[in-house]
């Protein structure tokens, strides 16, 4: 009796704890998908967790001043005199509180505190990052800017263009070698499996100034080929690797029968033992994908900054540089980028954790 | 007669093999210059770039092993298994294994990659202020981060296997994982953003403030901290992978163990001690190596965050800015043998691990 009130009791904390971590982890992406919706002005002026209720200013009456009020001088309103930075930041008087609404036609705020949340959502951040248009905004205190959109469409459709290409070439390339390790023997057999195994840990960038080099004699720099070699040269270890423990374990009998019938071992891969490798092709395409879906650093050195074929970690790199403090873009940006990796992880999370835990040791 | 006839099927072969060769070359060098030279719309761009890609690698492959079955029995049994093992090797070759010897020349040479210098850039490593600081923070970044990461997700996975939401908090634990560094870096930007007057919309100092605390520029201007800052986004994503790995682990353990050591009355801690972490040392061992070996190549993170700049650099992007900025190939190529050393006790215990298996 005394031991289920004391697991009942246990239980209630493990459930706390683990909640609270839960919590923390995920806020910061809420953070950025509630950001992503909200207004401009509103990302600029109060902080995301605005939008569940709490104690706030809110307008209750407006006030609009002669509209010749020279700013420059102390503004009378109501009897009382305020600096324009006054009326800037909000000024309260007597648990009221006066603001610009619009400073350029001269209208106040008088605002209240209640209860409240900043619940305006728009689809314009989305609007404004994807297209390469002009597009309005509203900034804090009333001003309406122009601003280009980033085109982030384009870099959308380059990426899409990078990452599949990326993944079928090497898992293909590395099926074939693993049924030719697993299921062939030839001269140099061991060698080259070793050297492969040997080379699953080794981090890239030994590797890219070289192949920098070989790249921009042959004119690769900055094409889609030159990244799919790339990504395949520096997946091939780790998926050869997979795929080959997943094919060396086929049942024997199964190609012995095969050769009986006369099958060569071409027919015999492409009929029998790809099909039969479903499970383990789709853990290890998923994490390839996501890998180079993910990819900053090889895009960066090999593909470049050129709009035609520059990826998305690209360009968010890039908007973080030149427009840093443009919330409103930066937040839709980045969820964008997650779109796939965050369909794939739920529809798909079986494989993906399979593809992880054999592949997690990728150089 | 019979040798004219062979003499005559040799030839054929061998027109059909270099035919054949010289098709794939130049079929797939036109749809290249095609590609690069076409301004297309992005989307038929991607169509066109995925079907080139997938269904040239299988053409590629169709057409080589059509030329080999031509070949005499004895041939074919001889050449095929390069055909099939060929594209892997080459491209290894080109791409990965030459390459390492390569830089591994280079980092002896100077800036230029012309004057020999010997050891001297691997002793500018500790005697360079910049090179020097990126050793310095990459180890912190090893040693912190790879500890938090499988501390935090030994609790969770052991929390979430007695709790009553196992599956959701483990994929909220795990979601991060899937997304890009770069976007994380965007996530975090935003959680640490400085703003020098009163609103704070950055979530850290608007807690800061609110417990009336004065708000930091926690990235940049906090230095040495800022570090922490930067390991805190690595500590993020990757307890996930820790926690998965050792869920599973864990579930692995019989039950009969652990309910036995419950009837000896071992309280749970014991239990914990005792009974399951001898059980998981070698996937703790496993995670923590991989987790290793991922914290040694960090670079979008920081690259995102900082740039490298206030002190935060580490090898990677330090590597990064000596190429491209420095034009120092020499430096470069040094900072990347010495994340390769830094492997090697890895790569031997793989390649160790591999010949116990006695397949080969």
């Amino acid at each position: 009796m005394r031991r289920k009130k004391k697991l009942r009791q246990s239980k209630w904390l493990v459930n706390g704890v683990l909640g609270f971590i839960c919590f923390i982890w995920l806020i910061p992406t809420l953070g950025l998908f509630v950001s992503s919706f909200r207004p401009a002005a509103d990302i600029l002026s109060e902080g995301w967790w605005n939008v569940f209720p709490h104690r706030t200013w809110t307008a209750t009456s407006e006030i609009t001043l002669p509209e010749h009020t020279d700013l420059r001088e102390p503004i009378e309103v109501n009897g009382r005199s305020y600096t324009d930075d006054e009326l800037r930041a909000g000024v309260v008087v007597d648990g009221e509180r006066l603001i610009w609404a619009n400073r350029r036609a001269r209208t106040l705020q008088v605002q209240e505190r209640e209860w409240g949340a900043s619940l305006q959502f728009t689809t314009q951040n989305y609007e404004a990052v994807l297209g390469g248009k002009q597009y309005e905004i509203v900034m804090p205190g009333g001003d309406v800017q122009t601003q280009k959109g980033t085109g982030m469409s384009q870099s959308f459709w380059n990426t899409v263009a990078v990452s599949f290409p990326a993944t079928v070439i090497p898992v293909f390339i590395a099926s074939f070698a693993a049924y030719a390790f697993a299921w062939m023997r030839f001269p140099g057999r061991r060698t080259m499996f070793v050297v492969i195994v040997a080379l699953l840990v080794v981090p890239i960038q030994v590797a890219l100034i070289p192949v920098l080099r070989d790249y921009t004699s042959l004119g690769l720099n900055g094409t889609y080929l030159g990244i799919w070699l790339a990504h395949a040269a520096f997946g091939l270890p780790l998926v050869t690797y997979f795929m080959y423990n997943f094919i060396s374990q086929l049942p024997k009998d199964l190609f012995e029968s095969a050769f009986m019938d006369g099958a060569s071992n071409f027919t015999m891969f492409s009929r029998l033992v790809l099909p039969l490798s479903v499970p383990a092709l789709a853990s290890i395409s998923i994490f390839q994908f996501l890998w180079v879906w993910n990819d900053y650093l090889v895009s960066l050195i090999f593909l470049g900054n050129q709009p035609d074929v520059q990826v998305m970690s690209m360009k968010i790199a890039s908007l973080v540089g030149s427009r840093g403090n443009d919330w409103h873009l930066l937040t839709a940006a980045a969820f964008i980028s997650m779109l796939m990796p965050l369909a794939v992880f739920f529809t798909l999370q079986r494989y993906f954790v399979r593809g992880l835990m054999g592949g997690a040791v990728k150089g | 007669m019979q040798a004219q006839t062979k003499q005559r099927q040799l030839q054929r072969l061998l027109g059909v093999s270099v035919l054949v060769l010289i098709a794939n070359v130049c079929v797939h060098g036109m749809i290249f210059f095609l590609l690069r030279d076409t301004a297309l719309p992005p989307i038929a761009n991607a169509i066109v770039a995925i079907a080139w890609g997938a269904l040239g690698i299988y053409a590629i492959y169709y057409s080589f092993n059509w030329v080999v079955e031509q070949y005499p029995d004895r041939w074919k049994r001889r050449i095929l298994p390069y055909v099939f093992v060929g594209p892997a090797v080459l491209l290894l070759g080109w791409l990965l294994f030459l390459p390492t010897v390569r830089t591994l020349y280079l980092s002896f040479f100077g800036p230029n990659s012309v004057d020999f210098v010997g050891l001297a850039n691997y002793a500018a490593i500790f005697t360079d202020r910049l090179l020097a600081t990126a050793l310095r923070n990459n180890l912190l970044w090893v040693f912190l981060g790879t500890t938090a990461c499988v501390a935090l997700g030994l609790l969770v996975a052991v929390l979430a296997d007695r709790s009553s939401f196992e599956k959701t908090a483990k994929a909220i634990v795990f979601m991060p994982m899937a997304i890009s560094f770069v976007a994380a870096g965007v996530i975090w930007k935003f959680i640490y953003y400085y703003q020098p007057d009163d609103t704070q919309i950055g979530l850290l100092n608007a807690i800061v403030t609110s417990l009336g605390g004065e708000p930091q520029a926690w990235t940049t201007l906090l230095q040495p901290w800022n570090n922490l800052f930067l390991i805190a986004i690595l500590i993020w994503m990757q307890t996930g992978f820790a926690m998965v790995i050792l869920s599973a682990a864990i579930k692995g353990i019989p039950e009969d163990i652990l309910e036995a050591g419950r009837i000896d009355g071992a309280g749970e801690v014991r239990i914990f001690f005792r009974i399951m972490l001898p059980c998981i040392a070698g996937t703790l061992l496993a995670v923590t190596t991989t987790i290793i070996v991922f914290t040694l190549k960090i670079f979008d993170v920081v690259m995102i965050m900082t740039g490298g700049q206030y002190d935060t650099e580490v090898v990677a992007t330090q590597f990064y800015r000596q190429l491209f900025m420095f034009q120092n190939t020499g430096y470069g190529s040094t900072l990347a043998i010495v994340l390769l050393l830094a492997v090697i006790p890895i790569i031997i215990i793989n390649l160790r691990q591999f010949k116990k298996q006695g397949e080969y």
